[in-house]
């Protein structure tokens, strides 16, 4: 080191440490605090231990149980299957929003509540309604069938399920930012001879952006975590219309708990970048807020 | 383009926000639609716009009948209270948007809409801040972009409601400037709304002061302050005593307040004098002074009458010394209307 560097003077002056800042906002070190504990007894202590479960298996052995032709065949069906429904969703829930947001009509409260019913209702609930409805002799089922689509017990009718399960995260998430539209702006674009759809276009779905993406996010990720719907309906057969959260169980009740915790791990893993990404482009799309 | 509104009516439910409305605007006219809130000022305004539409009546652009015609057709330039920018949208962006939504022939190169919006920023003092966001902008700049929005289609005629409501008193006085620049430089027939008086009186070549979906007076700033047609142009515009009283043989009494009133019939009537038509007079009405309160070159003087009618005077500050302790003012000029 040079003397120059030595009696150079500090080129910041002296801040206090990044979590003992001075703030008019109170209860800083109790949220974090409590928020932490938190996260760290429900969600990463477990997670960890589905790791380090994980870790009792070799390499060689980790690759052969998590990267199996079958893990291949779920994981490309789980997050295919939940990517396709939460845009499925992201496209019919602008829709639905839009509806409740934008008009008033009789049994409007109905429908309101119909939206946040698949919150509720017990997933397996929803999966034997839902194959019912859409197996090849169902209510719905026998007016595809002659149109040479099968909606049940195959990858479509997992699509089907996960959409019912996504729904009301697109609708709520989009709700409030649809409610907080002005109507100024959308007359303004009017007077500057924008027609109803260039108004659309261009100026509300944009605005809708951010918010849309979170609710895609969250009715993603409810997706690939789905089990209970999803089993009734989806025939589950390897490497055809099998889950990954189902081939965890089956190693499970084959007491292979390292196997089921390698899948298990690979599927954290995608997960947690995909929202990471998701999340990115999110910040991104937020930059003019 | 000259703009006429022929006898049109809008009611909101039951409750009637324009009652038979009349008005004449001529080319490159500046007119201030000045009320208070509820007078149907705005609904006026966005019926110019073809925001909102009438029950009935005729709204003309030029010669043409637009009374149905859609806000887009009638190339009208909008400039909201709240500035309605498009959020996700950088300056320029927002300028050009106008531009960049026609179709086809009608849609000028991208070279031509840059242009356009360079000069659009330059004439509102915004130069270089095309590629910011509205949510980067002060709410002076915000109205600034909004106003340049609504030029950048060379409206027919630019509407603005309240333009100036959201702005601190400051950056309200350098806009108000600023439009009437603007105004002076494009020639484009402007219409504005606002329920300050001041604003009005100081911006418009006209106003037209409404009240209760009705136009009461229409004139120049001039011709509205000193020649108020009733008392509530009277009493909206300026500052003014009011006084209760009754008339007879040509003089208005109010308690000790007498003044003349010629041409008002005998019977009950309201008067009105401006604080500055107040001036010191032996042969006046007695009263007391309570508080001068001194603002730039002028001298505000809160004083009482005997029988306790307050009393506001305006006076010069180099007066303001002799207005103190019991004083005799009389009216230079005065407005009375039968009640």
């Amino acid at each position: 080191m040079t003397a120059e560097t030595l009696s150079a003077p500090p080129s910041t002056p002296a801040r206090r440490p990044l979590f003992r800042r001075r703030s008019a906002i109170p209860g800083f070190g109790v949220t974090l605090g409590v928020t932490l504990t938190i996260l760290s007894l429900i969600v990463l202590i477990p997670l960890a231990a589905v790791a380090i479960k994980a870790a009792t298996l070799s390499p060689s052995q980790f690759v052969a149980a998590a990267f199996s032709e079958r893990a291949w065949a779920a994981y490309r069906l789980t997050f295919g299957a939940a990517f396709v429904a939460a845009v499925i969703n992201g496209l019919f829930g602008v829709l639905t929003t839009w509806a409740l947001v934008r008009y008033e009509f009789p049994g409007k409260t109905v429908i309101n509540a119909l939206v946040d019913l698949p919150f509720a209702l017990p997933t397996a609930v929803a999966g034997i309604a839902l194959a019912t409805l859409y197996a090849p002799n169902g209510w719905i089922g026998q007016f595809l069938t002659p149109l040479g689509i099968k909606a049940a017990y195959n990858p479509i009718g997992v699509t089907i399920a996960l959409i019912f399960i996504g729904l009301p995260f697109v609708v709520r998430t989009i709700e409030p930012v649809m409610r907080d539209l002005s109507a100024d702006v959308e007359e303004a674009a009017a007077s500057l001879g924008a027609g109803r759809l260039a108004t659309i276009w261009r100026i509300i779905l944009p605005a809708l952006g951010p918010a849309w993406l979170t609710g895609f996010a969250l009715a993603f990720a409810r997706g690939v975590g789905e089990y209970g719907s999803v089993i009734f309906i989806a025939g589950n057969m390897p490497y055809k219309s099998e889950i990954a959260p189902l081939l965890i169980i089956i190693q499970l009740e084959q007491f292979e708990y390292a196997n089921a915790a390698a899948i298990a791990v690979v599927m954290l893993g995608v997960s947690f970048l995909m929202l990471l990404l998701i999340n990115a482009i999110q910040a991104w799309s937020r930059r003019f807020v | 383009m000259t703009i006429s509104i022929r006898s049109v009516e809008k009611k909101f439910g039951r409750y009637p926000a324009l009652n038979h409305v009349d008005l004449e605007i001529a080319d490159g006219e500046l007119v201030a639609l000045l009320g208070p809130s509820g007078s149907g000022k705005t609904t006026l305004l966005r019926t110019i716009a073809g925001l909102e539409f009438p029950d009935a009546g005729q709204v003309l652009f030029g010669a043409e009948d637009v009374t149905f015609a859609s806000a887009a057709a009638r190339r009208v330039g909008f400039v909201f209270q709240q500035y309605a920018l498009f959020k996700h949208m950088t300056v320029a962006k927002n300028i050009a948007f106008g531009l960049d939504v026609r179709k086809g022939a009608e849609k000028p190169s991208k070279a031509e809409i840059a242009k356009r919006v360079d000069d659009l920023l330059k004439l509102v003092e915004l130069d270089g801040l095309g590629s910011r966001y509205p949510s980067q902008l002060s709410g002076g700049q915000r109205q600034r972009v909004a106003l340049s929005r609504a030029l950048a289609v060379q409206p027919s005629v630019l509407l603005l409601d309240e333009p100036f409501g959201a702005l601190d008193a400051t950056v309200r006085r350098s806009l108000r400037k600023e439009l009437r620049r603007v105004h002076d430089a494009t020639g484009v027939t402007t219409i504005f709304v606002t329920h300050d008086q001041e604003e009005a009186l100081e911006l418009a070549d006209r106003v037209a002061i409404l009240n209760a979906g009705r136009i009461e007076q229409i004139g120049t700033p001039h011709e509205v302050h000193d020649n108020p047609v009733s008392p509530f142009v009277c009493g909206f515009v300026g500052e003014a005593n009011r006084f209760e009283g009754t008339v007879s043989g040509g003089r208005f009494t109010s308690g000790a307040v007498s003044f003349g009133a010629n041409g008002v019939r005998d019977g009950a009537a309201v008067g009105f004098v401006r604080p500055h038509d107040l001036v010191l007079d032996d042969g006046g009405l007695e009263v007391r002074v309570d508080r001068v309160h001194v603002q730039g070159a002028l001298a505000s003087v809160s004083a009482r009458a005997a029988d306790g009618h307050h009393i506001e005077i305006t006076t010069s500050r180099a007066d303001a010394p002799r207005f103190s302790g019991a004083i005799k003012v009389a009216p230079r000029m005065s407005h009375v209307y039968p009640a």
